[in-house]
C-alpha cells in the first residue's frame, strides 16, 4: 500500500472526528440568522462576539464552569488520596479477608451508575443533600472511579520492588511515614494517571448533575450546555454552540499541553 | 504473630475511608435497589408498598416498551462495537505504518476523546438536523437527500449509534497501536522475505497476534455501551416513539420522569443482570483464548 492510500485512509477516518469541532467553532461566531443558511457555510460571513458574550449573561456560565472545575479537582485529589491508601493496603499488607474485600470493590466496575442511582437519589434527598454538590463529589469518588484508582494503584505497586520500604521499616519508620516519604514519590506516575482519569470523568459527567441539581447556579458545564433553550425547550443554537465551544476550550488547552501524558493515561486506564 | 496483627490493623485503617463511602454509596444502594424492585415506590411522595414479583412480571409480559428497549440496546451495542472497533483498528493499522505526521492525526482523533459526551452530542444534534444540518448539506452536494436524522425511527438509532461510536475511536486506536507495536518485527520481516503481500501479512499475522487486545477492547466497548445515556438524552430524548430508548435511558425515564422508582429498580436489576452475563461470557472467552 502506498503512502497516498495511507493518507487518504487517515483523512477519511479523522475527518468526522474533526469536522464537528470546526463547525462548532465557526457557528459560535456566526450571526443567528446565518447559522441555518442554506447551503451551510463553513466560515462566518460577518463574525461576531455576541454569542460568546450572551453565553455568560443568559445564565451564570462562568460560575458553572467554576463548579465543574472545583468538583473535578476535588474528585481527582480525593481519588488519588484514597487509592494511595487502599492500593497500598492491597499491594503490600497482609490481612484477613483481603481477596474478598478486593473482589467486592471490583464489582463496582461492572455496576452501571444507572443501577444504583435511584436508591442513591432517595438516600441523598433524605439526608437533605439533594441540590448540592455532595453527591457529585461522593458518588464517583467512592464508586467506579475510586475503585478504578485503587485497582491501578495496586497493580502499579505490585510491579515495583519493596526494598526501599523494607529498609525504611528497619530504620523504624512507621507505615504512614513510609507512605508519605517513600511510596508517594514512587507512585507519582500512576497518581497522575489516576488524577487525569478521574478529573475527566467528573468534568464530563452528565447523568448525576441532571438527576441531583435543580438550581441553575449549581449546574456543572455539561448540564448547563443543555439549558440554552427557549421557553418551549428548543435549543437556541447560536448560544448552545457558542457555550459548547467555550466549554471545550479549557480541556483542549490542557490536552495540547500534556498530550502524550493524557493519551497514555486514558489508554492505560481504559484497558484496566 | 503480634506483627501480623498490627499489619492487619494498619490495613483496615487504610481501607476505612474508602470502605465507609463504598458501603454508603454503592453497597447499600445495591441492596436497596434489589429490595425496591419488589415494591411500588413513588419517587416524589416516597410512598412504598410491597408488590412481590409484579414489577418483573410486568417487565417481561406486560411492557412492550421494555422489549423495544432491549432490542434498541442490542442493536445499539452491536453497531457501536462494530463501528467503533472497526474504525479504531483501521486507524491504528494506518498509523502503525508510521507515515509522517502520524502524531498529528492521532492528536486530531483524540480531540473527540477528551471532549465531554454532552458537547459531542450537542454539536452532532446540530449537524444532523433535517433542514439546514451540515450532514444533509454535504449529502446534498453529492446529490443525496438525507433524512430528518433525529426525528425518524431508523435514522435516529443509526445516528446516535454512529455518534457514540465515533467519540472514542482515538482512544481505542491508541490501545490497538500499543498492541501493534508489541509484535516482534522479526515475524513480519520473515513473512515479507517469503513474499507475502501486506494484505496477507495483516490478515494472517498481525490481526491474529493482536487478537487478545481485540477481545478486551470489544468487551469493554460492549459493557460500556450498556451504560450509554448522555447521547440518547441529549440528541433524541429516547424518541421518536422510543426508537432510541436504550435500557439505561428507559430506567431514567421510568424512575425520574414518571417517578416509578420500584419499576425502574426492577429494570435496573435486569440491566445489571445483562452486564453480569456479559462479564461471565468474557471470562469464559478469555480462558478459552489462553488455552488455545
Amino acid at each position: 500500500m502506498g503512502a497516498r492510500v495511507i493518507y487518504l485512509l487517515l483523512v477519511v477516518l479523522v475527518a468526522p472526528l474533526v469536522f464537528p469541532f470546526l463547525w462548532m467553532v465557526s457557528s459560535a461566531f456566526k450571526q443567528p440568522s446565518e447559522i441555518f443558511a442554506f447551503p451551510p457555510s463553513l466560515l462566518p460571513e460577518s463574525p461576531t462576539w455576541n454569542n460568546i458574550v450572551e453565553v455568560f449573561t443568559f445564565q451564570p456560565f462562568a460560575r458553572q464552569i467554576y463548579n465543574s472545575l472545583y468538583i473535578a479537582l476535588v474528585v481527582a485529589l480525593a481519588t488519588c488520596a484514597l487509592s494511595l491508601l487502599s492500593g497500598y493496603a492491597f499491594a503490600r499488607l497482609r490481612f484477613p479477608g483481603k481477596n474478598l474485600i478486593f473482589l467486592v470493590l471490583l464489582s463496582a466496575l461492572m455496576l452501571p451508575t444507572e443501577v444504583t442511582l435511584i436508591p442513591n437519589f432517595l438516600m441523598i434527598r433524605d439526608m437533605g443533600l439533594a441540590d448540592t454538590h455532595v453527591p457529585l463529589l461522593a458518588i464517583p469518588t467512592f464508586g467506579a472511579i475510586g475503585v478504578t484508582g485503587i485497582f491501578l494503584m495496586r497493580q502499579f505497586l505490585q510491579g515495583i520492588p519493596r526494598e526501599l520500604e523494607e529498609a525504611a521499616m528497619i530504620d523504624g519508620i512507621g507505615r504512614l511515614g513510609i507512605l508519605w516519604h517513600i511510596v508517594l514519590p514512587l507512585t507519582r506516575p500512576i497518581l497522575s494517571t489516576i488524577g487525569i482519569v478521574s478529573f475527566l470523568a467528573s468534568w464530563n459527567s452528565f447523568l448525576e448533575p441532571l438527576v441531583f441539581l435543580n438550581r441553575n447556579e449549581l449546574f456543572t458545564v455539561p448540564l448547563a450546555l443543555s439549558t440554552y433553550t427557549d421557553t418551549s425547550g428548543n435549543p437556541i443554537w447560536n448560544l448552545q454552540l457558542a457555550a459548547t465551544a467555550v466549554s471545550t476550550v479549557p480541556i483542549l488547552i490542557a490536552y495540547l499541553l500534556a498530550r502524550r501524558h493524557i493519551t497514555d493515561s486514558l489508554a492505560h486506564a481504559g484497558l484496566k | 504473630m503480634k506483627r501480623g496483627r498490627r499489619e492487619a490493623l494498619t490495613a483496615y485503617l487504610f481501607l476505612t475511608p474508602q470502605a465507609i463511602g463504598f458501603v454508603l454509596f454503592v453497597l447499600i444502594p445495591l441492596i436497596s435497589v434489589v429490595i425496591m424492585s419488589f415494591t411500588d415506590t413513588d419517587l416524589l411522595t416516597n410512598e412504598s408498598k410491597p408488590v412481590g414479583w409484579d414489577n418483573y412480571v410486568e417487565i417481561f409480559t406486560g411492557d412492550p416498551a421494555f422489549w423495544q428497549s432491549l432490542a434498541v440496546t442490542g442493536i445499539f451495542a452491536l453497531g457501536l462495537v462494530v463501528i467503533n472497533v472497526g474504525l479504531s483498528l483501521a486507524l491504528a493499522l494506518a498509523l502503525n505504518r508510521r507515515p509522517r505526521g502520524a502524531g498529528f492525526f492521532l492528536t486530531l482523533a483524540f480531540l473527540a476523546v477528551v471532549t465531554s459526551q454532552a458537547a459531542w452530542a450537542i454539536v452532532w444534534r446540530f449537524l444532523l438536523q433535517g433542514e439546514g444540518g451540515a450532514v444533509n448539506g454535504l449529502l446534498d452536494l453529492i446529490g443525496l437527500a438525507g433524512p430528518n436524522w433525529l426525528h425518524e425511527a431508523q435514522p435516529s438509532l443509526a445516528a446516535v449509534t454512529v455518534v457514540a461510536a465515533l467519540k472514542t475511536v482515538g482512544l481505542k486506536a491508541v490501545i490497538f497501536l500499543a498492541a501493534l507495536r508489541n509484535i516482534p518485527p522479526g515475524v513480519i520481516e520473515a513473512a515479507r522475505l517469503d513474499g507475502a503481500s501486506e494484505g496477507r501479512i495483516t490478515r494472517h499475522i498481525v490481526l491474529p497476534m493482536i487478537s487478545p487486545t481485540t477481545l478486551v477492547v470489544i468487551v469493554i466497548t460492549l459493557i460500556g455501551s450498556f451504560q450509554v445515556f448522555d447521547y440518547v438524552q441529549l440528541m433524541t430524548h429516547g424518541g421518536p416513539s422510543h426508537a432510541t430508548s436504550v435500557l439505561a435511558f428507559y430506567i431514567y425515564e421510568q424512575g425520574f420522569e414518571l417517578f416509578r422508582s420500584g419499576y425502574a429498580s426492577a429494570l435496573a436489576i435486569v440491566l445489571f443482570g445483562l452486564t453480569l452475563v456479559l462479564v461471565a461470557i468474557q471470562w469464559w472467552a478469555r480462558k478459552k483464548w489462553v488455552h488455545e
